[in-house]
């Protein structure tokens, strides 16, 4: 009323205001009408907040909605006035008709002011033990309302429990809602255990999931997507239950039922008849989803790009389903052939080539180019069809179309890295456009197409001198290009091209100012000037070749979006941890970025450089570093070496490069293989949830644990102030902990616990951090059970089982080194099928093979066999020679390396013959030692 | 969940907001129209639009943007479902979804925004249950309204909103008892060069207006149900006796409703009802060319083609045409270079370089034939008394229909 006089439209609130506070309740009632469409287009009308909460007694529920509507709009901004509302709004929560109870409450929880939250609770509390279903769904939302205002409140007044409940109601559109609610408050308090899923909840909600709403079913659906069952019997019966909603006619409960399927069917095994007739049924709702609105279908795609990745054969034969028509919005075109390219195979390609052909003539730009980059996929991809992919592009480049003359060059680069030495007869066509290109990109490609094939271009020097004209106008990209290309060129014929080479270099060192491209210069010049053979090395070094694989989504990464298919996760194919804001604190670790074998498949520049990086997995074993092999050699089927020719020429060129280069190697870390990375992750609480299912699954079976050494003084209190130590080490199921008795032997408190480890062979941290509850009072002892996990960070150690751990507590910091068994180590899958494992151990060269003796033990072959088993040394087959017991075993490592052994057991002789055979021999005497542990006691 | 809604109009004015939570400052649409000066047509938009504190999420339906904004992590599909239900439900409530159309009901478009969601969690979005909570605006009701001082907001709780049958409100009464059921086909379909079909699918749906009085229970059964694999069903359906006996058998919405849509894919043949017979040609000397389309039906049961209308975009150098047709009329367009023709045409047309080659599109109806063979064998009642009258009609439409030159 005092603030009225800076309002623009004053006139019209004085109207208003009168009209308000008139008798007739039909004026009233337009007159509120009309605040409320000023309000809908923007217009301030906050000035009225008196005169319209005075109209919120009425029994007209119009009028009331109308005000609760003015109400939850201008609240937060006239917090003082509004509390003029709340006796009214208790008021209504007794109201005899549920619809205006649940309005009163529904209204409250929008109505975002402290004082007004405080007179919530206890309406809240009643609504939500409501005779009415409509009330109590309600209620349900409103607590998640009110836990976004305070959400301290909402814990303390113990709603949380009272959701809870909710999931057990009778009504199925009130388990829904407390789904959603808990859902929506879990995302803002990751850790907290809310939606506690067990075999009996997840009946009901399977039971609630036929009957109630189809957002219900979202939500519902996207809750049992969060559920782990607990073995591949419980999956499938959920699968069943879930499978059909795929044929709803909401494309969001299709979508979310088939990230319920996705997920689960990981557990199911593909032997089953039921896997095949799941991926049977998974087929047509998403071929469905494609023929919705565009908005529809650009998420759908999005989402199928994923699921064409993880399970191929859903939709391999739907490819047609993908073709572009000409009036689809630009987003689902460039959709669809990112997916049409995911799904060519020899058997499709020639159809997806004339596909592709005709895109290439269309009118938007991006399209085609988009269209003439997937030519050059798909001969990358589809080996038979490169020939056919060629002579595609050859038409199109025929075309001089300038921007698909462009792209072709890009990608005919890639398909001669990908196939070098066959498809060079098209370069005298590639030159003659060599005048149209203007964008970097093609310059650069068509530069690097010239200086690989230097020696078969008559005129190569001359077309390389007319680039190096502009040069400094150039792009980076080009510029950087431009000088290897010459370089290239000058080894490949020194003597007519000196004169070009020594322009370049001054170029290149003196006159830029890109450092890049100044210290690449400087290498060069040095490189030539002091040991040309060594230059040509370098420069002229086999390249590793591309692969269609490069555009893919890491394996890792992959597993984790599958968990979030339909989700905005999915469409950024990105992990939510890395957008979400606020995150949804389960930390998914981001993984590590792409690294450079992409971009230098993308692009030819940094020839040398990026050749080195390249070949950075195959550099490190060739330094015979036990850690290289550690990591590299764990691939369980017989593979073939590195490659060491090239990679020794390679090593050369590291070297020479110096250590600018040493970066780009990186830590040890990076060089894992990614095929071994998922059974790696065993035991590691970290992985996501498919690596979890992996646990599970690998994990039945073996239940007896691994044998458990007595505990053994690490710390004597002598040398900690008071504090001794003593532990051993555990594995069961699948989990490796050390399990600690801490003793006070000191006068004085401890507490502040803490514990950490060195870096090791294994890389084994501790999973959770010292738990010790209570202060620890003197001649007091304390069990503790530390969790561990083999994500830690790998160095080499010696021995290789040393554990240097350091513990902390209020006094100091001290530290003590442990030796541990290698068999906590031994991973439950470790049994190793008996073809491969003939085949792996004839592959294993025999230098590698150790010899032990196993004296004194008693046991018989049964014995020691079911013995080994529950340490996970599996007995992959028995074979009696000459009276003697041969038992041929197989063990894995965490970290993925495979034993092979081969025990002789001669009835009556007390003494076993052990042979092992590992890629990596140095662990054979610690396998060893396991035996003879396991077997003595 | 669903933060607030924006509606924007194609020239960019924001004409509605509505916030279920706190209140988002109408900057964050700011994004929206970076992003929509970047595409060239409307169409072309993005529908998922991340801006640094929001997502921006939008259909485009009756030249209106429906924006919704939401904070965390939302399935999309579920936002944008949510707005093609606001669409249909304005269309439903209105009869039209426009902008002056919204802004003259803006209360109660206000009124009905707030029953679909609360907090952002969809509370009502069925039609039957939100036409009892408020009452579609009519001229009778506006004018009963002002003698009588009553609402058009009903102070009843809508009863199917909790029953087992939500979609279904008690208590229908009708003097006519009708059912009717349209079984309508599009055939999506790429022509190549040559004539012979490169895809080839059907969109089917069913769509039904019933008026029963009662709680009818109603089963439809096929003649060859086979060719119903991929299905999806209004929630009405019963899915247990689909899967073991192919029949239909549900307890159907007041009014009209989509009962069942289907996709007749690829791996079983399609016929394709027309063939087009065209020669377009540019040439490089003269700027002249030649434009010929002849449509003409192929198997098509004895059933006559409707409503054929050719649509083909030219390149930019087209200037005019020149069109002769044999039947119907032709228009071109300079602005958007589009020819409509019906019937045969030929005409010479001046070109200054041919660059790519025009597609055309092609539209037709063909009544009384489902093309995909599809036929209803009996539709029965149980439940209630009386003898209802039934119908049943077929349709077959061209959809994405496009012929390549």
């Amino acid at each position: 009323m005092d603030c009225l006089c800076v309002l623009p439209f004053l006139g019209e609130i004085f109207e208003l205001k009168a009209e308000l506070n008139s008798d007739k309740k039909e004026k009233k009632k337009e007159a509120v009408k009309k605040v409320i469409a000023s309000m809908t287009v923007g217009k301030d009308v906050s000035a009225l907040f008196p005169d319209v909460v005075n109209c919120m007694q009425t029994d007209n529920l119009e009028l009331k909605k109308l005000v609760y509507l003015y109400l939850m709009n201008y609240a937060k901004s006239q917090p003082d006035m509004a509390i003029m509302a709340v006796n009214t709004f208790v008021k209504d929560c007794e109201d005899p008709n549920p619809l205006i109870r649940a309005l009163a409450v529904r209204t409250m929880g929008c109505i975002r002011v402290d004082k007004i939250t405080e007179y919530l609770c206890e309406p809240l509390r009643k609504c939500l033990k409501d005779e009415d279903p409509y009330v109590r769904k309600t209620a349900a939302v409103c607590v998640a309302k009110l836990h976004d205002i305070n959400a301290q409140l909402v814990e303390d007044q113990g709603f949380l429990d009272t959701l809870k409940d909710l999931i057990s109601d009778s009504n199925p559109m009130v388990v829904a809602n407390a789904v959603a609610a808990l859902s929506e408050i879990a995302e803002s308090h990751p850790s907290s255990n809310l939606l506690d899923l067990n075999p009996q909840s997840i009946n009901k909600l399977l039971t609630a999931l036929n009957e109630c709403t189809e957002w219900g079913q979202i939500f519902i659906l996207d809750c049992l997507a969060n559920y782990t069952p607990k073995d591949d019997r419980e999956a499938q019966s959920i699968c069943e239950r879930v499978t059909p909603r795929l044929s709803h006619a909401n494309s969001a409960v299709v979508l979310s039922a088939v990230k319920v399927l996705m997920k689960f069917m990981e557990m199911l095994s593909k032997d089953l008849d039921y896997y095949g007739t799941l991926l049977k049924k998974l087929a047509p709702p998403l071929v469905t989803l494609l023929s919705a609105e565009p908005e529809l279908q650009y998420v759908a795609l999005r989402n199928i790009n994923l699921i064409v990745q993880k399970r191929p054969e859903i939709l391999k034969h739907e490819m047609k389903v993908f073709f572009v028509k000409y009036n689809d919005p630009i987003y689902v075109k460039l959709e669809k052939l990112d997916i049409m390219i995911r799904l060519a195979s020899q058997a499709n390609i020639a159809q997806v080539l004339a596909e592709l052909k005709e895109y290439a003539t269309e009118v938007d730009v991006d399209f085609v180019r988009k269209a003439v980059r997937a030519i050059g996929r798909c001969a990358i991809k589809v080996e038979q069809s490169a020939e056919r992919c060629v002579s595609t592009l050859l038409d199109l480049i025929q075309t001089k179309v300038n921007y698909v003359v462009q792209e072709a060059i890009v990608v005919i680069k890639d398909i001669f890295r990908k196939y070098p030495n066959k498809y060079e007869s098209v370069i005298a066509t590639l030159c003659e456009n060599l005048d149209s290109l203007d964008e970097p990109e093609a310059r650069a490609a068509m530069i690097w197409i010239v200086g690989e094939y230097a020696e078969r271009i008559d005129n190569a020097d001359e077309l390389l001198e007319s680039f190096l004209e502009g040069f400094h106008d150039e792009s980076t990209q080009v510029q950087l290009q431009l000088l290897t290309a010459i370089v290239k060129l000058f080894l490949k014929k020194p003597t007519e091209t000196q004169e070009l080479v020594q322009q370049v270099l001054s170029l290149a060192t003196q006159d830029s100012d890109n450092p890049d491209l100044r210290d690449r210069g400087y290498i060069y010049w040095r490189l030539l000037s002091t040991d040309p053979v060594a230059a040509k090395e370098v420069v002229l070094a086999e390249k590793p070749l591309i692969s269609e694989e490069t555009d893919l989504i890491e394996p890792t990464l992959l597993d984790e979006l599958i968990c979030y298919i339909g989700t905005l996760a999915s469409v950024y194919h990105k992990p939510p941890s890395t957008f979400v804001e606020g995150g949804r604190g389960v930390v998914h670790k981001s993984l590590p970025p792409r690294t450079a074998s992409n971009e230098s498949v993308e692009s030819p520049e940094t020839a040398p450089a990026g050749t080195a990086s390249n070949e950075q997995p195959d550099v490190i074993p060739t330094q015979g570093d036990l850690l290289g092999d550690l990591l590299n050699l764990d691939l369980g089927p017989p593979v073939s070496g590195p490659p060491l020719a090239t990679s020794s020429v390679q090593m050369g060129a590291v070297d020479l490069l110096g250590g600018g280069l040493d970066s780009l190697i990186g830590g040890p870390n990076f060089v894992a293989p990614p095929a071994a990375a998922v059974p790696a992750n065993l035991g590691a609480p970290m992985g996501s949830g498919l690596s979890d299912l992996f646990d599970l699954t690998s994990g039945v079976g073996t239940l007896s644990g691994s044998y458990v050494a007595p505990k053994a003084v690490w710390l004597p209190a002598m040398k900690a102030k008071g504090l001794e130590i003593s532990g051993t080490f555990t594995r069961h199921v699948g989990s490796i902990s050390m399990d600690l008795q801490l003793t006070n032997k000191a006068l004085q408190v401890m507490t502040d616990f803490a514990i950490q480890f060195n870096r090791n062979s294994f890389g084994l941290a501790p999973a959770a951090p010292l738990q010790v509850h209570a202060p620890l009072s003197p001649n007091q002892t304390v069990e503790i059970s530390l969790p561990l996990n083999t994500v830690g960070s790998v160095m080499k150690m010696e021995p290789l089982n040393n554990l240097q751990v350091a513990v902390k507590n209020n006094i100091d910091v001290f530290y003590f080194s442990t030796l541990y068994p290698l068999h906590i180590l031994f991973v439950e899958d470790g049994k190793m099928d008996r073809q491969m494992f003939l085949a792996t151990w004839k592959d294993i060269p025999n230098e590698n093979e150790a010899q032990f003796q196993i004296r004194e033990c008693p046991l018989n072959a049964e014995a020691v066999s079911s013995r080994l088993q529950s340490s996970n040394i599996f007995t992959v087959a028995k074979r009696n020679v000459e009276g003697q017991d041969m038992l041929y075993q197989s063990l894995k490592l965490t970290n993925g390396i495979w034993v092979l052994a081969e025990l002789r057991i001669q009835p009556g002789n007390p003494s076993f013959t052990l042979s092992l055979k590992c890629r990596a021999p140095e662990v054979s005497q610690h396998v060893y030692q396991a035996y003879e542990t396991i077997l003595k006691n | 969940m669903i933060h607030s809604l924006f509606l924007i109009n194609s020239s960019g004015d924001i004409f509605l907001e509505k916030h279920w939570k706190s209140v988002v400052s109408r900057s964050v649409c700011d994004y929206f129209f970076e992003a929509q000066e970047r595409a060239t047509e409307a169409e072309n938009v993005p529908p998922v639009i991340p801006t640094p504190h929001h997502y921006l999420l939008s259909v485009y339906r009756h030249k209106i943007f429906f924006v919704a904004v939401i904070q965390t992590e939302v399935p999309p599909l579920f936002v944008i479902e949510f707005l093609h239900r606001v669409v249909d439900t304005f269309q439903d409530y209105f009869g039209v979804c426009s902008e002056p159309v919204i802004k003259d009901n803006v209360v109660v478009v206000y009124e009905v925004l707030e029953e679909m969601l609360d907090n952002g969690f969809p509370l009502a979005t069925e039609s039957n249950i939100l036409k009892e909570l408020i009452k579609p605006p009519t001229i009778l009701r506006t004018v009963v309204n002002t003698i009588t001082g009553s609402t058009n907001v009903g102070d009843q709780l809508p009863t199917g909103q909790l029953s087992v049958v939500p979609w279904r409100r008690t208590g229908v009464k009708y003097t006519n008892n009708e059912a009717y059921f349209d079984v309508i086909e599009e055939i999506d379909a790429i022509i190549d060069k040559s004539g012979s079909p490169i895809t080839a699918e059907i969109q089917g749906v069913i769509d039904a207006c019933v008026k029963l009085t009662g709680m009818p229970d109603l089963t439809l059964s096929f003649m060859n149900p086979r060719l119903l694999d991929d299905v999806s069903f209004h929630p009405c359906v019963r899915f247990k006796r689909w899967e073991s006996e192919r029949i239909l058998s549900f307890i159907p919405p007041d009014g009209n409703f989509r009962l069942l849509s289907y996709h007749v894919s690829a791996q079983n043949l399609v016929a394709i009802p027309v063939y087009v017979k065209h020669n377009i040609s540019f040439r490089d000397s003269s700027s002249l060319g030649r434009f010929e389309i002849t449509v003409g039906p192929k198997q098509t049961m004895g059933k006559t083609i409707e409503g054929v209308i050719v649509t083909s975009q030219m390149p930019k150098g087209v200037l005019n045409m020149s069109l002769t047709p044999s039947q119907g009329t032709h228009t071109f367009d300079p602005v958007t270079k589009l020819p409509s023709l019906k019937g045969t045409v030929s005409l010479q047309a001046g070109a200054s370089k041919p660059d790519e080659n025009p597609t055309i599109n092609l539209q037709f109806k063909i009544q009384q034939l489902a093309i995909s063979g599809l036929k209803v064998n009996r539709l029965d009642m149980y439940g209630e008394k009386y003898k209802p009258f039934k119908g049943i009609k077929y349709m077959t439409k061209a959809g994405k229909f496009q012929v390549r030159t």
